[in-house]
């Protein structure tokens, strides 16, 4: 049993979101339509729907992020529901209680949506072996392994510039090794049916075997980008990085920071994209960041649209236990 | 099938008709999807008015949302104007259970506080869970807890009544 055989309950439904592994394409594109009428939420006087209402959601993270967290508090309380954050390293799992003890204390206080992020691989996915039937989780981001909702939007993006999927080149540049975000995008554009999906890294950033997750792999970004319709750069995680994995930062820069001249190589419509929070100088320059081609904000935009479509199909359809 | 069909040319005529007194209020057109906003299109052809329909999705104001959940077929509302301070005609194909009405009016106020709004169905049916009640009616059936009315279109509308198979 893996974190993405446990998603789905029973009867098909999705229940938890734990990984874009095994999640089906229908699942994948029930997700992406429900977004699309999200997004011009903009122009409405009340900015909610009651989809939610008198549901709690639980912002649990282990792991600190202001942005992600932003986001899903925006959504559940786009959806109507109540929304208490917690940053749990500060709070009892530094006293000692476990992370099942601090879930089941906020389990009795009836809350119905967890979204938990943890700096463990699996944190999500044991928490929801754990949780009653009525309870869901979606995977904010687990160590290295998934970071579904962000593979999503990232989709999403794609898909509002390119209808066809099926002739698609995406290029995903930088520090594969540590990305749970690369994976989780990997396995969704597979299951779109990308047919060419590039990883571009030094050696020592690429997973070893990582053909096997049905990509190609390039160590030249010349090479990696040319004709590419989709560039990913990934943020350099120097935080996660132990010993000496990447030369020096300039030279980093020198080699896979991406420049006008670099995308040069790619196809002329090329669609510029990066999970946040960018290293200016680092992996992406700052004319290419800000630049034409760039549809960074618009990816934080869509990413509050797809956190609330996985929120309402994670919530609704469920019969109530007392009928 | 019972064959009955009620004629969506006598049901159109009607309701123009009955929307002449309030045209110099200079009403917007809303369309409950689907069904609701293939009526208002030909009614909006019939009557002249300076926007376009607006449509109305009410999949996310649904009251059985916790039981059956999400309608994959949901679609983004569209109102092409402000609505604060207008007169709104909201169109539904049918009026059976006042639900779809309720829920319709919820999502209006999310957009704003217009100034009034009438109901137009083309047919009001019995079976009313709400106190909600039409202005415009095109035709009224009486029909059994077992019967069903869709309308059919986008194109050519037409009614059509069945037993229903469940």
């Amino acid at each position: 049993m893996t974190a993405g055989d446990n998603q789905y309950t029973a009867g098909g439904r999705l229940r938890h979101l734990l990984t874009t592994e095994n999640l089906s394409r229908d699942t994948l594109t029930h997700i992406l339509d429900t977004a699309e009428s999200f997004i011009d939420f903009g122009q409405r006087e009340i900015k909610k729907v009651p989809l939610l209402r008198g549901k709690t959601v639980v912002n649990l993270f282990f792991e600190d992020s202001t942005r992600t967290r932003t986001t899903f508090e925006i959504a559940a309380k786009r959806l109507s529901a109540d929304v208490i954050n917690l940053n749990a390293s500060r709070l009892s799992t530094n006293k000692g209680e476990t992370v099942l003890d601090t879930v089941r204390n906020l389990e009795a206080m009836h809350t119905d949506l967890f979204v938990v992020r943890d700096s463990q691989s699996g944190a999500a996915y044991l928490i929801s072996q754990h949780v009653p039937e009525h309870v869901s989780i979606i995977n904010a981001g687990d160590g290295r392994h998934a970071h579904p909702t962000q593979a999503m939007l990232d989709v999403f993006t794609i898909r509002q510039h390119r209808q066809d999927f099926h002739n698609l080149s995406v290029a995903i540049v930088g520090d594969i090794l540590h990305s749970r975000v690369a994976r989780s995008q990997i396995h969704a554009l597979n299951t779109m049916g990308v047919p060419d999906i590039r990883v571009i890294a030094p050696r020592t950033l690429l997973p070893t075997e990582v053909e096997r997750l049905g990509v190609h792999p390039y160590t030249d970004m010349h090479a990696g980008l040319e004709d590419a319709d989709v560039v990913i750069m990934l943020r350099l995680q120097v935080e996660r990085m132990q010993g000496s994995l990447i030369a020096g930062e300039r030279e980093y820069f020198n080699l896979y920071g991406l420049t006008r001249d670099k995308l040069q190589r790619a196809k002329p419509g090329v669609l510029v994209m990066h999970p946040g929070p960018i290293n200016r100088g680092l992996e992406i320059a700052s004319d290419v960041a800000d630049g034409d081609h760039s549809v960074i904000l618009s990816q934080v935009t869509n990413g509050i649209a797809v956190r609330m479509s996985v929120m309402a199909i994670l919530m609704g359809g469920r019969q109530k236990p007392d009928r | 099938m019972n064959g009955s069909r009620p004629d969506i040319e006598e049901i159109l005529n009607v309701l123009e008709t009955g929307l002449q007194d309030m045209l110099t209020l200079d009403p917007l057109l809303v369309g409950i999807h689907t069904g609701g906003a293939w009526l208002a299109e030909h009614l909006h052809h019939r009557v002249r008015l300076k926007e376009p329909t607006g449509y109305l999705d009410i999949g996310f104001y649904r009251d059985d949302f916790t039981r059956i959940g999400i309608n994959p077929r949901v679609k983004a509302s569209h109102l092409p104007v402000d609505i604060d301070e207008r007169h709104i005609v909201l169109v539904d194909d049918v009026l059976h259970t006042g639900r779809t009405t309720r829920a319709a009016m919820n999502v209006l106020f999310d957009y704003g506080r217009p100034r009034s709004i009438i109901l137009v169905v083309g047919i009001e049916r019995n079976g009313r869970e709400l106190p909600i009640q039409p202005d415009i009616v095109g035709m009224h059936l009486r029909l059994s807890a077992t019967q069903h009315v869709k309308l059919h279109g986008p194109g050519e509308l037409s009614f059509t009544i069945s037993e229903k198979t469940s």
